[in-house]
C-alpha cells in the first residue's frame, strides 16, 4: 500500500525553476534559478552575464572622454549621472574648477534623469503587479522628458551630454521654458499616480511586509539608494558627499524603517518631489557663462588613484580609476548600484511566495545591464 | 574643518598600525590607505569592523587589480555612523595560484564582488560560500589581467 502512494513533487524535495533569462518581469537578461517547496521560495540564486560586454576591460584602452560614451551603456536609465561620475573623477584628478553654469545645468539633468528613471520604475512596478494602466501612464509622462532630452542632447535615453570640464554643448534657447512647463505638468500629473497605485488596496496587499530588508543587512549588503533608504539607511550621496549644485538647493533625503517592498515604492515616489523642488530651485538661476571649461586636447590623468561617488537613481555610482599616468586609465572600476542591490534579493525572497519574488524583484528595480557592465 | 579631518586621518593611521604592524599605511590625497599583508588581511579587518572607534560597517567597494608585476584587491571602506573611510590593499606575488581569505562573513556585501574578482582576475578566496565563475564560462580566461590575449575579440592597436 504504502509503495502506491506516489511522490508529490516538491513535496520530498526542493522543486527547481527557472526565472528567466527571457522573463518579463526581471526586465532584461536575468535568470533566477528558484528553488521552490510548493509554492513558497527557499532559495533564489541569480545567474547573470548574458549581457556581459567586458567595460571595466575596454576602459583600458580608449582614452577619458571615450569611456563616457560606455558608462551611458551601464544604467541606461541613469545615463546622464553615469556621465557625470566619470566626468567628476576625471575634473577631480586634474584639479579642475568648473563654472556654476555647468553645475546647474547637470544637476538640473540628473534630477530630470532621475525623474523620468523613477517614473519608469512606477510603470513597470505596476505592469508586474497586474495593473497595465500604470505603463501607458508611465511612458506617457517620461516621453516629455525624453523630448526635452533630445532638444537639447540629441539622445534621448543614452545622451552623452558630459564631457570632462563641461558639457557638449550648450543647452538648447527652450530647454529652461520646456523643463518649467514640464515641472508644472508632472506636479498635477503625479497625484494621478498615487490615486492609481499606491492606495490600490490589492497593490497594497502584495507589496506590504513583502521582502522585508532591515537596516543592519542593508548596510552590511551595501545597499544603496531608494532601496538602501526605505529600510532607513541614510546613504544619500547628494547630502552626504554634495557634489555639482547640490550643496546649494534644500531637499529632503527620504528615510523609512519599514523596508518593505511598498516602502521602497514610497521611497521612489516621494524621490520624484524632491527632484522636482530642485529643479525648480536651480531652473532660474543658471548663470550666463561658456557651457565648458578648455581642456587639453589629450586628458592625461597624473598617476595615483581616484575614487567618485554619485547618487544614481538606484544607488550610490562608484567609479574607481587608477591612472598611471598615460592617456588610457589602467584600470577602471565601476561600483555598480545594481550589482550590489542584487546581492540582497535572495535574503529578503526566502519563504515568500514566488509570486512574490516579482513584487520583490521589481521593488529592486534592477537594471541588468549595470548588474552584467 | 581641514584640520579636524587631517587629524582623523592620523588617528586612523595611527589606529591601523597599532593593528599590523606590517602594515604599510599613508594618508592618501583622499582616503587613508593601508597595504596589509595578505596573512593579515583578514584579522584587520574584522578588528575595523567591530572596534567601536573604527566602526567600519559598510564595505562599498572591492576591487581587483592587476599591477602587473603582482596581483592586488583593494577594500573601500566606510563607516556609517563616524564617517569616516579607509582603504586596505593587498597584494599577492605569484599570479597563478594567489589566494586570500574572504571577507564574506565580516560584510556579506563582499560575497558577490569576491565573485567577480575570482571571474575576471583568477584570485581565489578562502571560506567563500560559493566560489564560481559569475559573468564567463569556465572555458574563459582572466580577461582582467594584463597579460590576457584573446585573438578573436580584442583587437590591439599598433
Amino acid at each position: 500500500m504504502e509503495e502506491a502512494v506516489k511522490e508529490i513533487i516538491g513535496e520530498s524535495q526542493d522543486y527547481i525553476i527557472n526565472m528567466g533569462p527571457q522573463h518579463p518581469s526581471t526586465h532584461g537578461v536575468l535568470r533566477l534559478v528558484v528553488s521552490l517547496k510548493g509554492e513558497i521560495v527557499k532559495n533564489v540564486e541569480p545567474h547573470i552575464g548574458y549581457v556581459h560586454r567586458g567595460i571595466e576591460k575596454m576602459c583600458e584602452s580608449i582614452t577619458y572622454p571615450q569611456i563616457i560614451h560606455l558608462t551611458d551603456r551601464m544604467d541606461y536609465l541613469s545615463a546622464h549621472i553615469n556621465n557625470e561620475a566619470v566626468c567628476l573623477g576625471v575634473e577631480k584628478a586634474l584639479e579642475i574648477d568648473i563654472p556654476d553654469r555647468i553645475k546647474i545645468i547637470r544637476t538640473v539633468m540628473s534630477e530630470l534623469t532621475r525623474i523620468q528613471s523613477h517614473q519608469l520604475f512606477w510603470a513597470t512596478f505596476g505592469m508586474d503587479l497586474g495593473g497595465l494602466t500604470c505603463f501607458f501612464y508611465g511612458l506617457r509622462d517620461r516621453e516629455k522628458i525624453l523630448d526635452i532630452f533630445e532638444e537639447t542632447c540629441g539622445g534621448r535615453m543614452l545622451v552623452s551630454y558630459n564631457c570632462p570640464g563641461g558639457l557638449m554643448y550648450d543647452i538648447h534657447p527652450n530647454f529652461q521654458k520646456r523643463v518649467k512647463e514640464f515641472i508644472k505638468y508632472f506636479r498635477k500629473t503625479l497625484p494621478e499616480y498615487d490615486q492609481l497605485l499606491t492606495g490600490n488596496v490589492i497593490f497594497r496587499e502584495r507589496t506590504r511586509n513583502i521582502g522585508r530588508l532591515t537596516l543592519e543587512d542593508a548596510i552590511s549588503y551595501g545597499i544603496t539608494g531608494p532601496s538602501g533608504r526605505a529600510s532607513g539607511f541614510s546613504c544619500d550621496v547628494r547630502k552626504h558627499e554634495p557634489y555639482s549644485a547640490y550643496d546649494r538647493v534644500k531637499f529632503n533625503e527620504i528615510t523609512f524603517s519599514d523596508g518593505d517592498s511598498y516602502h521602497r515604492y514610497l521611497a521612489r515616489m516621494k524621490e520624484m518631489w524632491e527632484s522636482m523642488d530642485i529643479i525648480e530651485q536651480l531652473i532660474d538661476n543658471i548663470p550666463e557663462g561658456p557651457y565648458s571649461v578648455k581642456m587639453k586636447p589629450v586628458i592625461k590623468l597624473p598617476e595615483g588613484e581616484y575614487y567618485q561617488r554619485v547618487e544614481t537613481a538606484r544607488g550610490e555610482l562608484g567609479v574607481f580609476i587608477i591612472s598611471d599616468g598615460n592617456k588610457n586609465p589602467y584600470r577602471v572600476k565601476f561600483r555598480s548600484p545594481n550589482f550590489v542591490n542584487l546581492s540582497v534579493l535572495n535574503l529578503i525572497s526566502r519563504d515568500f511566495k514566488i509570486a512574490d519574488l516579482v513584487a520583490i524583484g521589481g521593488s529592486l528595480d534592477l537594471i541588468i545591464p549595470d548588474i552584467d557592465r | 574643518m581641514p584640520d579636524e579631518i587631517t587629524m582623523e586621518k592620523a588617528q586612523l593611521t595611527e589606529f591601523v598600525k597599532s593593528l599590523c604592524s606590517d602594515a604599510e599605511v599613508s594618508e592618501g590625497k583622499q582616503f587613508v590607505e593601508a597595504v596589509l599583508p595578505a596573512d593579515d588581511l583578514h584579522s584587520v579587518a574584522e578588528r575595523l569592523k567591530s572596534d567601536p572607534e573604527a566602526a567600519f560597517d559598510f564595505l562599498f567597494c572591492l576591487s581587483g587589480v592587476d599591477y602587473g608585476k603582482y596581483l592586488g584587491i583593494v577594500y573601500h571602506l566606510r563607516s556609517t555612523l563616524l564617517g569616516h573611510t579607509i582603504v586596505l590593499k593587498t597584494r599577492f606575488n605569484v599570479r597563478d595560484n594567489a589566494v586570500a581569505d574572504s571577507v564574506c562573513d565580516i560584510w556579506p556585501a563582499a560575497e558577490y564582488h569576491e565573485r567577480e574578482i575570482f571571474d575576471l582576475l583568477g584570485i581565489k578566496f578562502r571560506n567563500h560560500p560559493d566560489l564560481r565563475r559569475f559573468f564567463l564560462p569556465s572555458s574563459a580566461g582572466f580577461p582582467l589581467r594584463k597579460d590576457f590575449v584573446d585573438d578573436e575579440n580584442i583587437v590591439v592597436k599598433k
